[in-house]
């Protein structure tokens, strides 16, 4: 067991940002932290990379108690803060370095850890890291994070107000640290990014409220969820919310995805009794739920 | 419907670089506005030119029927703004973030009071009206930043990344007040970098190095690409980019 957390809870004045997290994450996997905004992601990721203190609940990292053994965490996690935190007046190269030194080695030692993702900045070594671009400076952090080879590194939104296809190169990044063996605490507010990771835990106003593989979650849904379409989609998520048979409703890309609660229903049904409301050009169709789905329904029946 | 946004061969240069290349469209009355691309891409270079923060290096722009270059006051007072970074005081309260604003954009006075309750009540927010911003929830702010960037009823409103970690239900409910807005007549012009909500969008561009490389429809585009969605329209046309991840 890489990381084990156990009935942690924190509190802000009165808000209570995490609420009895309990969670486990094996060696050498890729584990997701997803949850919106305000969750608590960031609070945890605090606790167990032992900045912050919980108020109860205990967590441990490779083995070491986050509260006794923190100087040994600290030698062994590797950290990627959502705000990027390197020293802006310092070179690229500059930052590695004291990185590297702080840990007490250098960047030859574990320059194959980070070859793959550095190889992509170091044209740019001599310039300060306050003026790369966002992606670049995403690159250097995770360089940083993991220039002393720790047993577990801890991402805190490495993806956030990124764009797609960044988004996906960075996954890409992680899935070949996996295979050196590190663990890997990533936490992102993109649904569609979980599918990347090995097994996630869906975490709401401080509670997680499912841990599981991304398929597993999904096999598990058990509910019935339809796409339909129609010409006028903005009526039809009205008259959707309305119709006698259906459960929560909203708009999923270019459908919108309904519960349907009355499993007599028929597709045909539905689409008939659209037509009769005045839509044309009706489409309805079962599908296969998708974690932001899971992630909607379950967040929302309490 | 009548265009708004009137784009002609806009270009911003920074010393040898090309930020905006040539850039030609025309967004119309009443249209949700998609406007995508990577990081770089030169999306707020382009969207600081629009909103008349920034002057054109050549080509031409017309915002709700006044010159970019030359009238940026007056666009200035016909559009919306709400950026994903920084969109209300903290620690000012509800009802003084929307006064505040209100006065700002000129708003007169005695309408401000009337206009702040029906506008919390329409999106079901009168209880918050004396709660400090700070202590609301992060989709709660989006929802009502993007509500006070249309109190002073602008012709376009220029939304930059609004949902940017905000909860999938959240998410949702704004856009279906970014349709209302729409229905009303308003302009959106919007970036985002969830796709699924390009989607939601009438019409949709795609920037990559500083031009405009698609723009139509969602299901137009995504049938041009031989794909079946918008996000793999987006990497289609992306994956190639010069200057990429910036």
């Amino acid at each position: 067991m890489s990381v084990l957390v156990e009935n942690i809870c924190k509190k802000y004045g009165a808000v209570q940002a995490l609420n009895g997290v309990s969670f486990s994450a094996e060696k050498g996997e890729i584990f997701g932290i997803i949850g919106p905004d305000g969750a608590g992601k960031t609070t945890l990721f605090r606790i167990l990379t032992t900045l912050i203190l919980a108020d109860s609940g205990t967590a441990l990292v490779d083995g070491f108690d986050v509260v006794k053994d923190y100087k040994k965490i600290r030698h062994l996690a590797g950290y990627m803060p959502g705000r990027f935190s390197l020293y802006q007046d310092l070179t690229v190269e500059e930052n590695l370095k004291v990185f590297a030194s702080v840990f007490n080695t250098n960047i030859a030692e574990n320059y194959n850890l980070i070859r793959d993702i550095y190889q992509q900045i170091e044209p740019f070594k001599k310039r300060r890291a306050g003026a790369l671009s966002g992606g670049m400076k995403q690159k250097l952090a995770l360089s940083c994070a993991l220039i002393h080879k720790p047993s577990v590194l801890f991402l805190d939104e490495p993806t956030t107000g990124v764009d797609p296809v960044s988004r996906k190169e960075f996954w890409e990044m992680l899935k070949k640290l996996k295979v050196e063996g590190i663990t890997i605490l990533v936490s992102t507010p993109y649904m569609n990014e979980a599918a990347m990771c090995d097994r996630i835990a869906l975490i709401q106003s401080g509670k997680i409220f499912k841990t599981d593989t991304p398929d597993n979650i999904v096999k598990d849904f058990g509910e019935i969820i339809w796409a339909v379409r129609s010409r006028n989609m903005s009526k039809l998520l009205t008259d959707l919310r309305n119709h006698p048979s259906t459960g929560i409703c909203y708009a999923f890309g270019d459908a919108h995805h309904v519960l349907i609660e009355d499993a007599a229903l028929t597709t045909e049904e539905l689409k008939m009794s659209l037509t009769a409301q005045g839509h044309e050009m009706v489409d309805a169709f079962p599908i296969e739920a998708g974690i932001e789905d899971c992630f909607i329904h379950l967040s929302t029946k309490k | 419907m009548k265009d708004v946004i009137v784009a002609d061969q806009l270009t911003k240069k920074f010393g040898s670089f090309t930020a905006v290349d040539h850039l030609t469209f025309t967004v119309k009355q009443g249209e949700i506005f998609g406007f995508l691309g990577a990081n770089g891409a030169g999306k707020t270079t382009a969207m600081r030119m629009l909103c008349g923060l920034s002057k054109p290096t050549s080509g031409t722009g017309l915002v709700a029927g006044f010159d970019i270059a030359h009238q940026s006051e007056q666009v200035k007072k016909s559009i919306g703004y709400m950026s994903q970074k920084f969109a209300l005081y903290e620690d000012l309260k509800v009802w003084e973030n929307i006064r505040l604003y209100a006065g700002i954009y000129g708003v007169p006075d005695k309408e401000i009071a009337p206009r702040t309750d029906e506008m919390l009540s329409s999106i079901d927010f009168l209880s918050e009206k004396n709660t400090l911003v700070k202590s609301l929830p992060l989709g709660w702010k989006q929802k009502l930043a993007f509500s006070i960037s249309i109190f002073h009823r602008p012709q376009i409103v220029f939304l930059d990344e609004p949902t940017s970690g905000v909860d999938p239900v959240v998410r949702r409910q704004f856009w279906e007040l970014i349709y209302k807005s729409s229905d009303e007549g308003i302009t959106v012009f919007v970036t985002t970098h969830y796709l699924d909500e390009a989607e939601y969008c009438n019409r949709v561009s795609i920037m990559v190095d500083g031009k405009m490389a698609a723009l139509d429809t969602p299901s137009e585009l995504k049938k041009a690409a031989g794909v079946d969605s918008m996000e793999n329209v987006f990497h289609q046309l992306t994956r190639g980019a010069n200057r990429k991840a910036d």
